[in-house]
This record gives structure tokens, C-alpha cells and sequence, in this order.
């Protein structure tokens, strides 16, 4: 199927292309930019007039809670709701029940996924067996299965011998491991940041100190190991800094920060409202303002929605008895532009953080507009104002905070291996 | 982007009348100086032959505790019952959570019996704010303490016990010594002591039993009881639970009653007219010395007292408040 997006403006961070112009796509891949291809027959025309033409997003963190928890999410419903975010590509967490520790449920997670057609699921693999921090998994098997990375996510290796094997072994595959990093004893029954609000509301807080140590622990492990390494999700300045400063001194690590922790803080938990119930917590002012800059300067090279969908009755009790976590796949757009309408960066370089970047990070080839690309491909309309309804959300969980928000900046066409898979 | 409307104006009717008693945080002085004045006439009646008051007469009070208690529950009862209410206590750890079924569930089962009042123990921080918020606005909600967060009624007991003995609040310096981290009670006692004006508000514990930034609440901090208790005209004691023992926040009861325990020799570092107040139930030898507790300073049964006065008074404002949103809920409907 040849199609032609007429006349968007095309942002391809990858090239530092920024022009309004037309866009050639043929049998899945991008045929060229501008001039049609010799010999191109549009056998479908999109007018893109008046809007952004992106690579597809791609998110390094989102949870489609199938296999095992399906009252929560499916990968139907999920990867449309991605498809809706303009997310072509999503890395989901081995959290799964049963966890990401055998081919059979990678490849169970793949072929569902191929046969739904819709966004493309790059699973996770476990980094120990069960996840449970003692035996490593067999991540090379999982690799070439399908897996893209490991995690043992948010669960501890609170043995630092079995966290070195891990790392050596990934590193003896040239495997890429990406940490969710939280000390297990220091965030053990807390639930919120632990500072002024959570002092107020009586809330067990969750210090710093439960990210930084981790992140310290890690990279520490990694700089020994010379593993490919990435931090995901990280909430406080100061983890941001150490990463930052691993890199300079030469580490092959990266980072990246979910889009609400650049907008919200701990004082939001003001209320008890749940949806701002959230692992890691939202943190302060002050850490928010460091993610900011960090973001700027590239000191974080992504931004991921940590989507995290769940029935309703897991968010409705007090604040403690909740589950924590808040979609995102629906709002990673809007809420990513609100960056670019304060003014904190242009929109090609918030572009690059949620296409070029994660790609590059994860090894892929996608994420850009480059003549022989996969054609994954979102096109939105950055001034369109929406509000976000529970009827006309994709994902099986409604729990954000944004629910009946109206929010700025809406996709409209995503196309995936040059399909139209999703148009509003 | 989110609205930081006052959370705590959830507790007041259109009118700026209580109808939920959630926390004591965010009330004017006018609405806490109101609770002790009615407060403070139903001190009186409690010393009279006959004790009751019509003021929840046909109303059904439910006592729902989901955390074990004798003494708030007893005085919540003896509350309730003084102003004529039906009164049904609930004991729900023991019940339908084992069963599986949601808090939510359980509080529309008992709004659906026609309850008219809430008095609600709960373990979680906020619980009380959920109820009244998302669960059943129409059932006056009253807070009988939820997690580390508040316990309202306990605070202004303490404040009346505090009035009655000293007057005004303004020249007061007040301690609350012990196991402020894991202390609902504190957490009240502060933010109605600043509303009511106390000069200054003293909290004395080792670092380990402090919530991290608690000067931000208005206190002044100190680690060392020696220092926190000189001139001192209220002690206000915390119970240490003593589970807390067992864990890496204190070395053993001998070196905290050693470090922080209310002894003679402290209390009189304290003003010589210094009174001592205790939540209860008191682990003498713990927290405070038994002479202490049983001495001639001591307020802990008028606090027992005044205990209930209070609870009478937060039922009774509660359940007018209520009553007034529904009249004009009716009117504008019309």
C-alpha cells in the first residue's frame, strides 16, 4: 500500500528535520520525504494541513498487565489505547503473572501482540527467576525470543553477588538491563514522599535515600561490569545527577523520567487522593525542578508514560489500602507539550525524547522518518483541545489524575509498519 | 494545574457550619472555641442527676471501629447515648473486612440502614477524609483517629482539659513529648494549639520517633528533654506502643524512660504551676513515672471526662450542620 501524508509538518529529530512538507510511505517503510518516489502512486492521500508529522512514540516503561492481570489492562486494550497516545512502540515490565522468565510467556506476549496488529510490545525479560532476586534468569534464551532488555523491576536483589552475575552475564550477551531503582527496606510500607506533606497527612513516607542508594548500588555494579545499563522512571534530582555524572566519566548508561513526575510533586497528595498514589512517589519541588533541567540538558534522554492501568476498585478505598500507579498512554502527548508550552524546550527536542532517544537506547532502528524506516508514524494536531472522558479512553484503567481534564495537543492518524491502524 | 483548594473545607456546610469532623487542621478558631464553649455545658450536665439531652433524639449513631479501642470507643458510646441517640457499635476487624468485603461496602450497607452518623477508627491515614468524601457525604462522618493522620476528638479534649485549668491559650508554652512519628494525637494537639494561639508548641522526642520536617507544622524541636521542658506550663505525653520496642527505632524501655520518660525530677524542670496530660492508656515506668501519673499535677481523668463533653459536643455540631445542608438543599431545589 503506497500512502502520502500531504503537507504536515514533518519533525524527524533523527534528522533534524523540521518542514512543512509531504511524506512517501510504501510497502511499510518510508519511501522518502518531500519529492515523491520515482515511479509513486498514492493509493491513499492523508491532508496532514495544520499538523505535526512525528516518528511514532516510543515508550521505554508501560504496563499491559496480560498475562495475569487482565481485570486491570489486555494487550488489546492497552496497545489501542498506545495507538491513541501515538505510541507505536512500548517496552512493557516482566510483572506479569506468570513473570517474563520463560520464552513461553515472551512469546506468548509477541504473538498476541502480532496478531492484534496494533502497537508493537517489546517485552521486558526478568532478570532473576520469579523475579525473586536469587537465581538468574535465562536472559539469553529471552533475548532471542524477543526480549528486549532486563529488569527485575521494582523487586529486590538484595544479594549483591547474585546482582553482579546478573549484570555479568547480560554483559557477557551484550544484553541491555534497565533498573527501576528502589531499596527494598526503605520503601517498605511507605506511600508517599517522605517530607512535609507526608509528616501532615500521617502518610508513611518513602526518603530519597530509597532511590539514591539503589541507583549508587547499581551503578556502582554497572561501571565493574561495563553492562549496557538504563535507569528507568527515576523521580529524584540527585539519582539524575549520579547517572549524569557515570556518564561523563565514561559509563554506558542512560536515563529516562515518566512525563508526571515533570509536572507534579508530593503536594499534590494533599486530599488523599489516590490517583496520585504512585510508585516511585512524586517527590518535591525541588526534585522536579532538577528532572526539568536534567531533561534540557540531556541528562535524561527519555520520557515514558509509566502507564500503569487498574480497575477502579484498586484506587477506591484510603489512600494506603490503594494500588499505585496512573495510566498514561492516552496522555503522554498532552502532557509532554505542556513542557513545550511553558516554554522548557521546542517541540523537535521534546520529539527527540520520545522517539529518536528511546529507540536509541533500546537499539532499535525505528523512531525516526529515515528513508527505509519502518513506517510507524503519528500525526497529532498540537493546538487541538480535548477533554479526556472514562467513555472515550482506550485503556481498561481510568485512573489518572487528568480524567476530565481538558488537555492540549491530540493525535490523530497512527500508523504502524505503514498501516493506518488508528484515526480519530 | 490541580486546584490546592483547602482539602479539610470538606468538614463545613455551605454555611461554614461543621457537618464532618475529619481533623482539626484548616478549622477557624471560632469553629474550635465554639466546640469547647458547647463543650464546656455539657461538662456541667455530666455532674447532674439526670444526663441527657434530647439533641440526637431519633437519630442512629453507628460506632464503626476498624482498630481496637476501649476507652474512645466507651466514651464515643456514652456520647452518643447522653444526647439521646441510637447507638450500634461496630467492630469491623473482627467482621466483614476478613470477609473480603470493601470498606466501601460496608459503610453503603450501613448508610442504607438509615444510619445518620459515623464514628469512624481506622488504621488507614485518610480514611475518614474517604468516607465522608467518597462514600457517603450525607452520614455526619467523625473522625475516632485514622492511622498517623488525626485524632480531632482526642485534640480538643485535650484543649478543653487545657482551658479549664489555665484560661486563655495565648501566654502557653506547650510540650508533647514521646512517639511523635507514629502519634495521630500530636498531629491534632499541634494544629489546634496553633489555631488557638498557644505562644509556643514544644515537641520532645530522640530522632528516630520525629516525622521528618516536623518544625514545618509550627513547632520548635527538641532532642534533648532536659531543654524541652524548661518553663513548660502544659506536658502533654504520647503512649509508646510497645511493639515499637521491638523494631530499630529505640535501643530499650529503660534507656527511653531514662532519655524521655516524665519523671519528678523532669517535671520539675518545668513551670511550678506546670500541669501533665496523657492520651491514655499510660505504660507506667514506660513514659511516665506512676507518682507522675496519680500526682497532684496530673489532669488524665479530667481528661477522661472532658473526653466525652467533647465527643458530645463535635455530635451534636456535626449533626445540626448536616441538617442545615439538607434544608437548604431543599430549598434551592424547589
Amino acid at each position: 500500500m503506497n500512502i502520502k501524508i500531504q503537507g504536515g509538518r514533518v519533525i524527524d529529530p533523527a534528522q533534524q528535520l523540521d518542514q512543512v512538507t509531504d511524506l512517501y510511505i510504501s510497502e511499510g517503510k518510508i519511501a522518502g520525504i518531500g519529492n515523491a518516489p520515482e515511479g509513486f502512486n498514492a493509493e491513499q492521500t492523508i491532508d496532514a494541513t495544520g499538523q505535526v508529522v512525528s516518528p511514532g512514540f516510543v515508550d521505554l516503561c508501560a504496563h499491559v498487565r496480560e498475562p495475569g492481570y487482565t481485570i486491570k489492562g489486555t494487550l488489546a486494550t492497552e496497545t489501542q489505547a498506545a495507538l491513541a497516545g501515538g505510541v507505536t512502540t512500548l517496552v512493557t515490565p516482566p510483572t506479569t503473572n506468570p513473570v517474563v522468565d520463560t520464552t513461553a510467556v515472551a512469546e506468548l506476549i509477541l504473538e498476541r501482540c502480532e496478531d492484534l496488529g496494533k502497537a508493537k510490545v517489546l517485552p521486558m525479560g526478568a532478570l532473576t527467576k520469579g523475579l525473586s532476586g536469587q537465581q538468574l534468569a535465562p536472559m539469553h534464551a529471552l533475548a532471542s525470543s524477543g526480549c528486549i532488555a532486563f529488569t527485575n523491576a521494582r523487586e529486590p536483589v538484595a544479594n549483591s553477588l547474585v546482582l553482579m552475575r546478573c549484570l555479568e552475564y547480560a554483559a557477557t550477551h551484550d544484553l541491555l538491563v534497565q533498573f527501576q531503582p528502589q531499596d527494598a527496606s526503605l520503601t517498605a510500607g511507605g506511600h508517599m514522599h517522605e517530607d512535609t506533606t507526608s509528616t501532615r497527612l500521617g502518610l508513611n513516607g518513602i526518603p530519597e535515600a530509597a532511590e539514591t542508594i539503589e541507583v549508587a548500588r547499581c551503578l556502582t555494579l554497572v561501571e565493574q561490569t561495563g553492562v549496557r545499563a538504563h535507569f528507568g522512571q527515576l523521580s529524584c534530582e540527585r539519582s539524575v545527577r549520579m547517572v549524569m555524572e557515570a556518564r561523563e566519566r565514561g559509563l554506558n548508561v542512560s536515563a529516562d523520567v515518566a512525563i508526571h513526575h515533570l509536572l507534579l510533586t508530593d503536594e499534590n497528595v494533599n486530599g488523599f487522593n489516590s490517583a496520585f498514589h504512585l510508585i516511585p512517589p512524586l517527590r518535591s519541588q525541588l526534585d522536579r525542578a532538577g528532572l526539568r533541567q536534567a531533561l534540557i540538558s540531556g541528562g535524561i534522554q527519555a520520557l515514558c508514560s509509566d502507564h500503569q492501568p487498574h480497575e477502579a476498585a484498586a484506587k477506591d478505598a484510603p489512600f494506603a489500602a490503594t494500588e499505585p500507579g496512573m495510566t498514561g498512554l492516552e496522555t503522554l502527548l498532552p502532557l509532554s507539550l505542556m513542557l513545550v508550552d511553558q516554554g522548557l524546550m521546542e517541540l523537535p527536542q521534546l520529539l527527540e525524547k520520545l522517539t529518536s532517544q528511546p529507540a536509541q537506547i533500546l537499539g532499535l532502528e525505528s523512531g525516526t522518518l529515515q528513508t527505509g524506516a519502518a513506517a510507524d508514524i503519528c500525526l497529532f494536531d498540537p493546538d487541538a483541545s480535548w477533554t479526556l472522558t472514562e467513555e472515550d479512553s482506550f485503556s481498561k484503567g481510568k485512573n489518572t489524575p487528568f480524567m476530565g481534564f481538558t488537555l492540549k495537543g491530540q493525535v490523530t492518524h497512527t500508523l504502524v509498519d505503514g498501516k493506518l491502524v488508528f484515526q480519530r | 494545574m490541580f486546584e490546592q483548594t483547602d482539602p479539610n473545607q470538606i468538614q463545613l456546610n455551605c454555611e461554614g457550619q461543621l457537618k464532618h469532623y475529619l481533623t482539626t487542621e484548616g478549622l477557624s478558631r471560632e469553629i474550635l472555641t465554639e466546640i469547647l464553649d458547647t463543650a464546656d455545658s455539657f461538662v456541667d450536665m455530666g455532674e447532674q442527676q439526670v444526663k441527657k439531652v434530647p439533641l440526637l433524639r431519633g437519630k442512629t449513631v453507628v460506632n464503626l471501629f476498624f482498630e481496637s479501642s476501649t476507652r474512645t470507643l466507651s466514651t464515643f458510646e456514652l456520647a452518643a447515648k447522653r444526647l439521646s441517640a441510637d447507638v450500634l457499635n461496630l467492630n469491623i476487624s473482627t467482621s466483614s473486612t476478613s470477609k473480603g468485603e470493601t470498606l466501601k461496602d460496608t459503610l453503603m450497607t450501613l448508610e442504607a440502614m438509615h444510619s445518620d452518623m459515623f464514628v469512624v477508627r481506622h488504621s488507614d491515614s485518610g480514611a475518614a477524609h474517604f468516607i465522608a468524601e467518597h462514600v457517603t457525604p450525607k452520614v455526619a462522618v467523625i473522625n475516632a483517629g485514622d492511622g498517623r493522620h488525626a485524632h480531632p476528638t482526642q485534640a480538643m479534649l485535650d484543649m478543653l482539659t487545657i482551658r479549664r485549668h489555665k484560661g486563655d491559650f495565648a501566654p502557653l508554652t506547650v510540650a508533647i513529648v514521646g512517639d511523635i512519628l507514629h502519634s495521630r494525637v500530636a498531629r491534632s494537639q499541634i494544629h489546634a494549639l496553633r489555631t488557638l494561639g498557644a505562644a509556643e508548641i514544644r515537641v520532645i522526642a530522640p530522632q528516630t520517633l520525629l516525622p521528618r520536617h516536623i518544625e514545618a507544622l509550627g513547632v520548635r524541636v527538641f532532642t534533648d528533654m532536659e531543654q524541652g521542658m524548661k518553663d513548660v506550663d502544659v506536658v502533654m505525653m504520647l503512649r509508646l506502643q510497645k511493639e515499637r520496642m521491638n523494631s530499630a527505632l529505640l535501643p530499650s524501655e529503660s534507656e527511653f524512660y531514662k532519655l524521655y520518660g516524665l519523671s519528678e525530677e523532669k517535671l520539675a524542670l518545668a513551670h511550678p504551676e506546670a500541669v501533665v496530660m496523657h492520651p491514655g492508656p499510660i505504660n507506667r515506668g514506660v513514659e511516665i513515672a506512676s507518682s507522675v501519673a496519680d500526682g497532684p499535677r496530673s489532669l488524665i481523668l479530667d481528661q477522661v471526662t472532658n473526653g466525652i463533653a467533647v465527643r458530645m459536643a463535635v455530635m451534636s455540631m456535626s449533626m445540626s450542620g448536616q441538617a442545615t445542608e439538607k434544608q437548604l438543599q431543599l430549598k434551592s431545589g424547589e
